[in-house]
């Protein structure tokens, strides 16, 4: 954690409000996909780092905002010379990480949601979610330049 | 570019061709809606091509597990077809891979409804 927090200490190179709505859900994709294509990604890392993004994207809009027409979702991006940092703050009432259910649990493999956070865990590098005071998730994730 | 969906009929198989992205919105109405035309018309045994799919998210992963269980549940079999990389390392992350029957071959694909 402390690595990536040194490396993303100064302003963020995009900081973006958002819309609670689908769309959003695009943009902001493209936004951070585009910058990581810039910062060398290869292209198994650029499909990973848009689904994370999709994922914690819907997660704000959906689950978080509730497509609120007045609450809005936040995106802080920082790009350094090692990582891709990504934080995703909505407005929603928030929840616990360890209260989401296991989606690889049997009794749930054959729901039809609960596997984004799966999704993101596995394709970034370092995830966090924290609950905010008064209200709202602050979504982080970080994905390592592969060495080369 | 959402999802493009074509449908014919390979003996009692309906085939299903997809291509682009299965994603919440569009992409996952559009799936639900083709498995609903095909129960519809009586067509029980489905075969989804995912072999010119190259982005699914959760919803479109939900969107899946949704297919599978309404065709089960109306006594029919749906099964995938030609799965990329990407898409079977989605199926491996959410465990899937043992729910879904996945072939890469069509034609052993259509036998092996008989």
């Amino acid at each position: 954690m402390e690595n990536w927090d040194a490396e993303h200490s100064g302003s963020p190179r995009i900081d973006a409000v958002y819309d609670s709505d689908l769309k959003s859900v695009d943009t902001a994709e493209t936004v951070v996909v585009d910058l990581a294509q810039q910062m060398g990604f290869d292209e198994d890392d650029l499909h990973r780092i848009g689904i994370a993004m999709r994922e914690a994207m819907v997660n704000a809009v959906v689950h978080g905002n509730k497509y609120s027409g007045v609450k809005k979702v936040r995106m802080k991006v920082w790009s350094g010379s090692e990582s891709l940092k990504v934080i995703v703050t909505d407005e929603g009432s928030g929840f616990e990480l360890a209260r989401v259910p296991d989606p690889l649990a049997k009794e749930n493999i054959l729901k039809e949601s609960g596997r984004g956070i799966l999704l993101m865990q596995a394709f970034v590098d370092e995830f966090q979610v924290r609950r905010l005071q008064p209200a709202g998730t602050e979504v982080t994730m970080v994905k390592y330049l592969a060495p080369r | 570019m959402s999802v493009k969906l074509s449908t014919r009929q390979v003996g009692d198989v309906t085939v299903i061709d997809a291509a682009g992205r299965i994603t919440l919105g569009e992409g996952t109405s559009a799936l639900r809606d083709a498995i609903r035309d095909s129960l519809g018309a009586g067509h029980k045994k489905v075969l989804l091509n995912l072999g010119e799919v190259n982005y699914i998210d959760s919803s479109g992963i939900g969107e899946l597990v949704s297919a599978f269980t309404t065709v089960t549940n109306q006594g029919g079999q749906l099964k995938l077809l030609n799965l990329s990389k990407r898409i079977q390392d989605l199926l491996q992350i959410t465990k899937l891979y043992t729910v879904f029957e996945v072939h890469d071959d069509e034609a052993a694909a259509i036998r092996s409804f008989a």
